[in-house]
């Protein structure tokens, strides 16, 4: 899961780690309100979506005065904004953060992430903050500073002192960052985070450790654990379908071709999209019903993926281990009936009880496409999309 | 011959009088595993399905001797649950559970390396392993497996049940099969297995089923290269798959440009292992590979 800017500076305000003063708003007014509990000439109005590269899209802006302040969250809230890591579409905008403007001495980067080779939280240092990390990566991969932690033992200080000197920082910088990656990991373990990110952690014109921008996610498998974070979602910045699906315990996501899937397990989910594209099919979504899946939930399934109406035809593809087939298909045909969908139905059953699920798809009257193998079925369905 | 387990391979199940612990429980000893009885905290010294309930893994193991445990607790135990069988000195670790807080398996799999380096961990969030026709532990469907002489590693179930399918229509079995899982952060990988495989005469050709996400992949591509002799084909899954999109599976995303099903697929073939760009060839490759 992912939360906003201003709930991550929250956050990060809680465990001691320096960020500029700033307010949430949600519109206009408000965000007048906001910046004049800040004393401050010029501020920053930030749009809050859940995607990076907000600056160069144009949600980042600064205001001189009060006025601007609220024309610029006015020109903000309501729109949708498009960077290179949204859809074409963007994500709507609904809320802004009005902060103090800072000044900026010099900008690093700082995050700690999830380190799978390693097994190990891993932190990721650089010199060349305020640009995209992956590219500074490939480009000057010697201003990457990397240090593993160990799990068991936590961060040492020695191990943020060495990050420090290796960039550059001086007496009371290195102090300043010891303190902030000590806390910032004791935020990520506290809260079960995937990862956290500072881009740019900037050094101000005072010569201070301040985090301008804040970005985490968090771990959907311990939010359990979280009800606080839980209480963070922000369902406007997820697509509709997906939402829906979340709520039926589905695995979905949304792509742009016109046929759609139906899978049992995710390996199987992707190989079922790898195989329609490579027929000459676009397929319109990732869909995992999971291994416990019931006639209910097909019919759930059913009903999010009809409410796309780029779909032109149906792929199910169940290989029944737990789940046995004769369920699956009497899922399909009432899910067929419910829904009253007149679209090509493709249906490759496989494993335990294929014989009965393929007798009752039969039975049923209703004109479902039996397939031999996923191949087959990819065939079928592009040809059922194709005519 | 077989990896790991066999027909005289100790089995006790952990979450044995829960619901998934039962029904699967159920299946595995209709299947032939030789489960000698399970663990279920405060219901020590009770009969579930014939055999006895201990109420911690130290208990069990010293009464039957097990050496191997499935696990079947929920997310939010399942970390405690491996390293109690680690420390009641079960050798071989199967956790089908799905959903461990990633934290969770950070901690597990250092204490595993640090504490406990002959232990073995597969999964979580996996089928399981089988050796056909002599021991079943997890959650695959039975019947579609056939003794033989193709192992078989996969990061996801029902792929491997695909694979396990396709290689028994062609007439060729499975000398083991092996679900490591679909976490980004898991135990065995496809490393560990296939240097078992290169070690067991029974497995003559290795099939080896990777997704998006990580390196694992890659990482098995140089030690096929360096150190495999027998034949490999592989499927990668998600070639279509978004970057930055979650597939399902917690450790089947494309981050930061890495892990992508085409790096998978070259770092492969370089090794000279034989690509099904197809899921429906691996059969058909396998055998192809054998003949030649």
């Amino acid at each position: 899961m992912n939360i906003h800017e201003y709930q991550a500076k929250q956050l990060f305000a809680d465990y001691g780690i320096p960020v500029p003063t700033g307010y949430a708003a949600w519109n206009a007014e408000e965000a007048k309100q906001q910046a004049q509990r800040l004393s401050s000439d010029a501020w920053m109005v930030k749009a809050q979506v859940h995607a990076g590269g907000r600056g160069k899209a144009g949600g980042v802006l600064m205001a001189h005065n009060l006025d601007e302040v609220m024309e610029k969250t006015h020109s903000l809230i309501g729109t949708q904004l498009v960077t290179h890591q949204t859809g074409a579409s963007g994500q709507p905008i609904h809320s802004v953060l009005i902060e103090n403007t800072t000044g900026i001495k010099s900008e690093l980067y700082l995050s700690l992430v999830i380190d799978r080779a390693s097994t190990r939280v891993s932190v990721i240092a650089s010199s060349a903050g305020g640009m995209d990390i992956e590219e500074v990566a490939a480009k000057t991969p010697e201003k990457i500073i990397r240090s593993r932690i160990d799990p068991l033992l936590g961060i040492g200080a020695y191990q943020c002192r060495e990050i420090a000197f290796a960039l550059g920082l001086d007496a009371n910088q290195r102090k300043q960052l010891t303190t902030l990656l000590l806390n910032l990991y004791r935020l990520f373990i506290d809260k079960d985070l995937s990862l956290v990110e500072i881009n740019p952690l900037i050094i101000t014109d005072k010569g201070d450790l301040l985090a301008l921008d804040a970005k985490i996610n968090l771990d959907d498998n311990a939010l359990y654990r979280h009800s606080d974070l839980s209480a963070l979602y922000d369902p406007t910045q997820e697509d509709e379908k997906e939402q829906k699906a979340r709520e039926f315990d589905l695995n979905y996501i949304t792509l742009d071709g016109d046929i759609a899937c139906m899978v049992n397990g995710a390996g199987l989910a992707m190989a079922t999209m790898d195989v329609i594209k490579m027929r000459g099919g676009e397929p319109a979504n990732f869909l995992d019903v999971g291994g416990g899946t019931t006639a209910e939930k097909v019919t759930e399934a059913f009903k999010i993926i009809l409410s796309d109406s780029k779909v032109k035809a149906i792929l199910v593809n169940i290989f029944g281990g737990i789940v046995r087939c004769d369920l699956i298909a009497e899922g399909v045909i009432h899910a067929i009936k419910e829904t009253g969908t007149q679209l090509p139905v493709i249906a490759r059953l496989e494993g335990t009880h294929v014989d009965k699920g393929k007798a009752l798809l039969k039975e049923s009257g209703l004109s479902v496409i039996p397939a031999d193998d996923l191949d087959d079925a990819a065939k079928k369905a592009v040809l059922a999309v194709k005519g | 011959m077989s990896i790991l387990v066999d027909a005289d391979t100790k089995v006790i199940c952990q979450g044995f009088t829960g619901k998934q612990g039962t029904f699967h429980s159920e299946q595995c000893l209709a299947y032939g595993t030789g489960l000698v009885g399970g663990v279920t905290p405060g219901r020590g010294g009770q009969t579930h399905l014939g055999l006895p309930v201990f109420d911690t893994v130290h208990d069990a193991v010293f009464a039957t001797g097990a050496t191997a445990t499935m696990i079947y607790v929920p997310a939010a135990f399942a970390a405690d649950a491996i390293l109690e069988a680690a420390d009641g000195g079960i050798k071989i670790i199967v956790c089908i559970t799905e959903g461990i807080p990633v934290l969770d398996m950070l901690k597990v799999r250092t204490a595993l390396t640090d504490h406990y380096p002959t232990v073995r961990l597969i999964g979580p969030n996996c089928p399981g392993i089988i050796t056909p026709g002599a021991c079943k532990m997890g959650i695959m469907p039975g019947p579609i497996h056939q003794s033989g002489q193709i192992g078989v590693v996969s990061r996801s179930g029902t792929l491997t049940y695909e694979a396990v399918a396709q290689t028994t229509k062609n007439g060729l079995g499975q000398s083991t099969c092996i679900g490591i899982g679909g976490d980004p952060i898991h135990g065995m990988d496809f490393i560990d297995c296939l240097k078992l495989f290169e070690d067991d005469p029974q497995t003559e050709g290795i099939v080896m089923v990777g997704e998006i996400g990580g390196t694992d992949e890659e990482a098995a591509a140089d030690y096929i290269k360096s150190s495999i002799s027998k034949p490999v084909v592989a499927y990668i899954a998600g070639v279509t798959a978004p970057p930055g999109k979650r597939m399902g599976h917690a450790g089947a995303i494309i981050a930061g440009g890495k892990g992508t099903a085409e790096d998978k697929f070259t770092a492969l073939e370089a090794a000279g292992v034989t690509l099904a760009r197809n899921p429906t060839e691996i059969g058909i490759r396998i055998l192809e590979r054998l003949k030649n």
